[in-house]
């Protein structure tokens, strides 16, 4: 009988430090190898895989798709755009602390309600709620600035650093690319300490067979309860991460096409392995972008990329790596 | 001493009367089988005891408390689980984080977030065990959906062992698999619940297997029980060689 736990035979620390290490080493050096634009892009993609990674857990270890994402990254973001304007907080740190709050509010709200429900109902049911979120901020304009949005200027990071007196880009290229890289990792660690806990693994047995789960004792809508909740504050933390670099929160971000970009992100990286989600979000941010900038049918682009994904990748960039390096594995051991 | 008493249990779906005022009994430590032709109620008095459905009236004692409106996880607590007749596992997983799961809702640490499942030997040592009793442990790390219907049986009987019933219910843990398999299965199954004293409830429909290795039979007809009887006095019972077994053996 085997007295070494199998699981824990697969996620030996070595390895993941092996993996690990070199990509910190390559993002922190990033800033001082390539121009200032590549560094806010990398930036924005990494706020984003915060959010892609916090939908991931309903999606990828809960089973549950949500089509109102943008909703809790809005949430973030609007909660930013209001310390600004009528508190004048400059503070980073009390903006993500106030992200946070605001985001569980509206998520054990909106949770309360969607966790009764599953599969499509749960999908229309996060669409409808983030649609009322999205029209609230377009016709309450006196409060949200409506279309015109709310302008967020460059924070105080740990209370010190400022852009006061640098150029504006170089902060952003440079003291707030470290911000959000450091919040990312802790990000990141959080995330896969909770989807390698026992609660994580419960997750994934609601996912699999949900009666099943209930016939070892798990309550179901408890749990995903707290899935909501902890998916709607990471996506929260990113919208809050988000608005200084952009620097103007509009309502666009609470639209339903938001919300279909987060669940383009997790599908392009694959939503059936953790750090997916993060490369989706990344290799999506720079895909838009760049798309934008070659062509007007920039959407037409990214949905011809979306249906070759799902038909030719459907386990994402990430778990198409994964087999072909399996592939290459068995080849090389023949 | 009675482990179970439920006392004129009802379920009706439309004019179907699937439980129909049912008294149904079992002693502490006896391994039971609920016998009866398709649509007679078994499956249905499982479904209400074990609480995925809920009666129309009547009551269900477990040890003396009155669970009749307990939740799922709160009989389970007291110490009721089952098995089903389609197998219910978690088919992405593997085998052994199927029982290892059981282990983690049975200790209550399913609700923590900032542990590592992989730092908690003991729970996957037991899971080992627990694999090896079913003979199951040389597939601990293939993923239950990829294992053969006779091992999916018994996996999903041992996820349910794993949370140390007092009381266990087996619905059909033969079905789906080849007549050379049902007796070993039944051979794993029964000498794990008779070492460990647990009480079972077996829902077969193969009289060999009923015979072989229940205590007590009890006979469901039309929702209600028509006989309950040492495995000799069932098969010598004239109306249930009518009612179940067919006028051919009669």
């Amino acid at each position: 009988m085997s007295t070494v736990p199998t699981a824990l035979a697969k996620r030996s620390p070595l390895k993941i430090v092996a993996w690990a290490v070199p990509i910190a080493v390559v993002l922190l050096v990033l800033p001082y190898l390539v121009d200032p634009y590549q560094s806010i892009l990398l930036a924005y993609g990494l706020a984003m895989a915060i959010a892609v990674l916090g939908f991931n857990l309903l999606l990828g270890y809960t089973g549950l798709l949500s089509f109102g994402h943008s909703a809790y990254f809005g949430v973030g973001a609007y909660a930013v755009a209001f310390m600004v304007k009528y508190l004048h907080v400059q503070s980073m740190e009390l903006f993500l602390l106030g992200a946070i709050v605001a985001s569980v509010l509206v998520t054990a709200l909106f949770g309360y309600v969607c966790v009764r429900y599953t599969k499509i109902f749960f999908s229309i049911l996060t669409l409808a709620l983030s649609q009322v979120l999205w029209s609230l901020a377009f016709k309450f304009f006196w409060v949200t600035g409506g279309t015109d949005g709310l302008r967020v200027p460059t924070p105080k990071l740990l209370g010190v650093v400022t852009s006061e007196g640098e150029d504006k880009i170089h902060f952003l290229a440079h003291g707030y690319y470290y911000y959000v890289l450091v919040v990312f990792i802790l990000c990141v660690a959080l995330m896969w300490l909770i989807v390698h806990s026992p609660f994580g693994k419960a997750l994934q047995a609601i996912r699999d067979n949900e009666t099943r789960a209930r016939f070892i004792g798990i309550r179901i809508r408890r749990y995903r309860f707290v899935a909501f909740l902890v998916s709607g504050v990471f996506t929260g933390i990113a919208g809050a991460l988000w608005v200084p670099l952009n620097g103007l929160t509009t309502p666009d971000i609470l639209y339903w096409p938001f919300s279909g970009e987060i669940v383009f992100m997790a599908v392009l990286g694959g939503f059936r392995n953790f750090t997916g989600p993060i490369v989706g979000a990344v290799v999506f941010n720079y895909l838009k972008t760049y798309a934008v900038g070659f062509t007007v049918y920039w959407q037409a682009f990214m949905g011809v990329i979306l249906v070759v994904l799902v038909m030719v990748l459907p386990t994402g960039l990430v778990g198409t790596a994964k087999l072909l390096g399996a592939y290459a594995r068995r080849r090389f051991a023949k | 001493m009675n482990l179970l008493e439920t006392a004129k249990l009802t379920k009706y779906f439309g004019d179907t009367h699937a439980v129909d005022k049912v008294d149904f009994t079992i002693g502490e430590g006896e391994v039971l089988a609920l016998i009866g032709s398709n649509g007679a109620g078994k499956t249905s008095l499982v479904n209400l005891i074990s609480g995925l459905i809920q009666p129309d009236s009547g009551r269900i004692v477990f040890r003396g408390e009155d669970v009749t409106n307990q939740s799922v996880d709160g009989r389970i607590k007291a110490g009721i689980a089952r098995s089903f007749q389609i197998v219910n596992l978690f088919d992405e997983l593997t085998l052994l984080d199927n029982v290892a799961l059981s282990i983690f809702s049975r200790e209550g640490k399913t609700r923590r977030l900032f542990s590592l499942a992989d730092h908690q030997h003991a729970v996957w040592q037991e899971a080992h065990d627990i694999l090896s009793q079913f003979g199951l442990e040389s597939k601990a790390p293939v993923l239950a959906g990829g294992i053969s219907q006779g091992e999916r049986k018994l996996l999903d009987v041992a996820v349910a062992y794993a949370l140390k019933p007092r009381l266990l219910f087996l619905d059909e843990p033969t079905s789906g698999v080849s007549t050379r398999e049902k007796a070993p299965i039944m051979d794993v199954i029964s000498s794990i619940v008779r070492s460990h004293k647990i009480t079972a409830v077996v829902i077969e429909h193969d009289m060999d297997i009923i015979f072989r290795y229940s205590d007590r039979i009890v006979v469901m007809h039309q929702g209600v029980i028509l006989a309950s009887g040492s495995p000799e006095e069932i098969r010598r019972n004239e109306t249930v060689k009518d009612a179940v077994f067919g006028p051919s053996h009669a």
